[in-house]
């Protein structure tokens, strides 16, 4: 195991920031935090990055406890926070050269492992850091945390507010980097990075609502999905939503997800009360549930 | 049904040295549509977003907004439009009714409809149990609403909204997107920008910018065909290359 986690709490004042967590990740693994802001997912990474103390509980990161073997965690993991935490003012190459010394290593030394990485920022090694693009940020931000080799690297939402085609290319030096083998453990709100990821913990209000692989969580979903579309998406919407029996009814780009209370569900009934509110181009057929779909289903649930 | 223009953009440019960030963009945008703004990181959305809601001058082009002139009548642009930016702008220390208080004031309204707004904005947002507490303490997704909420309040005739749901929960941003369909169905403009690809679909249409160009504009529907792809996701991967 490379990161296990026990029953761990942590509040600011009367807020639960987060309450009796316990997870583990293996050797090796890419692990999701998959969950919205707010739910705790920083205030997670802090703790097992030894930057902040639990309130309860335990937890091993890399062999180490996280409260009286802190020192030695911190030689053996890479951290990228959410915020841009570099210095602004050095310029590419100091701020790599710096975090290198700082970890007693060189650049040239693991000049492999962020090779890939740091050939796509090189032609502005010169440029303060302040100044780059939120992508190249991010980029620097990933090969300073590499640069000393770590076992393990938490990355805390490292696609919020990137592009569709840079969280592509992220995600992509991500799984190059597990078969180098690192263990990652990555946060993200966006809930189709779920599936880019070996095993992943649905986390929502400081609490862990499921933990598996993206595929077992899809396929141990027990309600049958109806994906409905028709030519007016807002009047449909709102149609669905005043049918009896109606579970759920959420918006899923061009369609509409629904889900109905009972089991012997005909939705040949539901086309016809649709047809009779004078939708068309009208289609109901059953859908494969993502990620999503689960997620905010046990988040009503919770609520 | 009446098509008015509300947005008319023709031939905008904005350089910064020899570096061009909004390239030549032409399109209109009709009243009470919902516009989609898409495009990846750096390729020009805020630049001409910026212009288009009075803070930045043009380098040259023009566009007409809410009927008014960006260029030399930028003023007038801002009274009729409302605006809610990426980052959280509202003041964390002061309580949600205060919020309402004080931004109805910069808007011009009276004591009397800032009464009436704020009684209205609290009971639809549903956050009676929460108005005298301090607007830091609600959680982002309750903040976002407040903050479309707050952009309303002055009746604008269009709203810039710029990614109001990255990093929300995914059943807050739907009902985000409800809020954005009712204003719609209320001759609201919304102009929108997003990285959610789904919410690309909640579009009337969209325009996909690349490079400070708009290099495709069209409905939803009409753009997956024209670039034979299953969804918005893959028309934008198709289309976004990165320039950095």
């Amino acid at each position: 195991m490379s990161i296990t986690v026990h029953n761990i709490s942590k509040s600011y004042k009367d807020f639960k920031a987060i309450e009796a967590i316990s997870f583990e990740v293996k050797t090796g693994e890419l692990f999701g935090l998959i969950g919205p802001d707010g739910a705790g997912k920083t205030t997670l990474f802090r703790i097992l990055t030894t930057l902040l103390l639990p309130n309860e509980g335990t937890a091993m990161v890399a062999g180490f406890d996280i409260v009286k073997e802190y020192k030695f965690i911190r030689n053996s993991v890479g951290y990228m926070p959410g915020k841009f935490s570099l210095y602004q003012d050095l310029s590419v190459e100091e701020n790599l050269h710096f975090f290198a010394t700082i970890f007693g290593t060189t650049i040239e030394e693991n000049y492999d492992l962020i090779r890939d990485i740091y050939v796509q920022i090189e032609p502005f090694k010169k440029r303060r850091a302040g100044a780059l693009s939120g992508g190249m940020k991010q980029k620097l931000a990933l090969c300073c945390a590499l640069i000393h080799k770590p076992k393990i690297l938490f990355l805390d939402e490292p696609t919020t507010g990137v592009d569709p085609v840079s969280r592509k290319e992220f995600w992509e030096m991500l799984k190059r980097l597990q078969q180098k083998g690192i263990t990652i453990l990555v946060s993200t709100p966006y809930m189709d990075e779920a599936a880019l990821c070996d095993r992943i913990a649905l986390i929502q209000k400081g609490k862990i609502f499921e933990i598996d692989s993206p595929k077992n969580i899809i396929s141990n979903y027990p309600k049958p999905i109806y994906a409905v579309t028709a030519r007016n998406t807002h009047q449909l919407l709102n149609d669905l939503k005043a049918y009896p029996s109606q579970y759920s009814v959420f918006a899923f780009g061009e369609f509409i997800h629904y889900i109905d209370q009972n089991s012997d569900f005909n939705s040949q009934e539901l086309r016809y009360y649709l047809e009779s509110k004078n939708h068309t181009e009208l289609d109901i057929h059953t859908s494969i549930p993502t990620i999503e779909d689960v997620f905010m289903d046990l988040t009503t649930l919770e609520n | 049904m009446e098509q008015s223009t509300i947005i008319s953009v023709s031939n905008l440019t904005k350089s910064f040295g020899d570096f061009t960030a909004v390239n030549n963009i032409s399109f209109e945008v009709a009243k009470g549509e919902i516009f989609g703004f898409l495009g990846a990181n750096g390729a020009g959305k805020t630049t001409a977003m910026k212009m288009l809601i009075g803070i930045s001058k043009p380098s040259s082009g023009e566009a007409i907004v809410a009927g008014y002139n960006i260029d030399n009548q930028s003023e007038m642009v801002k009274k009729n439009i409302g605006y809610m930016s990426q980052k959280f702008s509202l003041y964390d220390d002061l309580t949600i009714k205060e919020n309402i208080t004080f931004f109805g004031g910069i808007y011009g309204l009276s004591r009397k409809q800032i009464k009436e707004k704020t009684a209205v904005l609290i009971a639809e947002l549903k956050l009676e149990e929460v108005e005298n507490q301090l607007v830091g303490a609600l959680p982002l997704g309750w903040k976002q609403k407040l903050s479309f909420s707050v952009a309303l309040l002055h009746e604008p005739k269009i709203v810039f909204l710029d990614e109001p749901t990255g990093g929300v929960d995914p059943i807050t941003r739907r009902q985000f997107w409800e809020m954005i369909y009712a204003q719609s169905n209320k001759g609201t403009t919304l102009f929108v920008t997003t990285h959610y690809m789904d919410e690309a679909e909640y579009c009337d249409r969209v325009s996909i910018m690349v490079e400070g160009k708009i290099e495709a504009l069209d409905s939803p529907k009409n753009l997956k065909k024209q670039y034979n792809a299953a969804s918005m996701n893959e028309v934008f991967l198709k289309l976004a290359r990165n320039i950095e």
